[in-house]
């Protein structure tokens, strides 16, 4: 089994409209100048039925471009650790 | 004559874009659930407005793998008729079946307005009927619709004429103050390469009658239907 955690972030670039209101929002709250940017993403988290980390790899890299994020827009980060 | 109108769990124009095509402008229409995996005998197929699956993910992201989007890419190659609206227009781009993505809007608010469109091109099935440059006054209704695409492709759709639509004021000027949601260049629809498939996010659907305010959107449907007893 592998737990396989991804993170999809916006592009750099791209305009991030949550992130904004929710910066300005901590602005609010700890005063403006403590925050500089905020950028908001997901977080996934998979278990998977393979055993083989290289074989999901290319299945999660696979699962990213076509569903998880979309690559016009987003960039995605695999981290897979194995579970006993 | 006959036209398809996908219905994804959470669509809800579909009953509007029946109403519109079927009802006022009496063309044959039927009604094809995502899950059918033939798409045969249609003249064109609308994918109407929307929250396909909740928006969850991405608005129309999940829509992209239901067995019917299959048969809409092989409708497409072939040339067929494709309209998108609204969640449909996120669907033809999750599918990758238009280029560039739409995003939530600058305002972070849900959206909906009249707006008024400027017609960029009417080498096109949805606007063959209308005249070049005319304003025309559509509702949005949407959270996401913020257009946005890479340099490259953006430089593309201009020099093939592939916007369809932009956000004007009610003269057709271009303006930041008429964009309202932030789209890119006021980009309110596109054309595929091949001219056949259009994406939009108003709704020409909802104002085909002058008890709801309009008829706008009997030009470009009327159009639609002109234009696929050609092809």
């Amino acid at each position: 089994m592998m737990k396989a955690n991804i993170t999809v972030t916006l592009k750099q670039g791209v305009l991030d409209t949550q992130g904004q209101a929710v910066k300005n929002a901590l602005d609010s709250l700890e005063g403006s100048g403590v925050v500089s940017n905020v950028r908001i993403g997901k977080f996934i988290e998979l278990d998977m039925n393979e055993s083989d980390k290289k074989k999901a790899q290319v299945i999660l890299e696979r699962m990213c471009k076509k569903l998880l994020a979309n690559p016009v827009i987003e960039d995605y980060h695999i981290e897979i650790d194995k579970i006993e | 004559m006959k036209i398809a109108i996908v219905q994804f769990p959470g669509s809800n124009c579909d009953h509007d874009c029946k109403h519109a095509i079927g009802q006022i402008l009496g063309a044959k229409v039927q009604y094809v659930w995502h899950r059918s995996d033939k798409l045969t005998g249609f003249d064109a197929v609308v994918i109407p407005g929307g929250f396909s699956y909740g928006d969850y993910l991405r608005p129309g992201s999940i829509a992209r793998f239901s067995p019917v989007m299959k048969e809409v890419a092989r409708f497409v190659t072939k040339g067929g008729v494709v309209l998108g609206i609204c969640n449909g227009f996120q669907i033809l781009t999750e599918a990758g079946i238009l280029p560039g993505a739409l995003m939530r809007n600058k305002s972070l608010k849900f959206v909906c307005k009249d707006t008024w469109l400027k017609v960029g091109t009417t080498e096109c099935f949805l606007t063959s009927d209308v005249e070049m440059g005319k304003v025309l006054r559509i509702p949005i209704a949407h959270m996401e619709g913020r257009y946005i695409v890479d340099d490259y492709t953006l430089e593309q759709l201009n020099n093939e004429n592939r916007v369809i639509f932009r956000y004007c004021d009610k003269k057709g000027g271009i303006a930041e103050d008429a964009n309202p949601n932030g789209s890119i260049e006021n980009i309110a629809g596109i054309i595929s390469e091949g001219r056949n498939v259009v994406g939009m996010m108003p709704h020409p659907e909802r104002v085909c009658e002058e008890s709801l305010g309009g008829t706008d959107g009997v030009l470009l449907l009327t159009s639609m239907l002109e234009a696929t007893k050609i092809y």
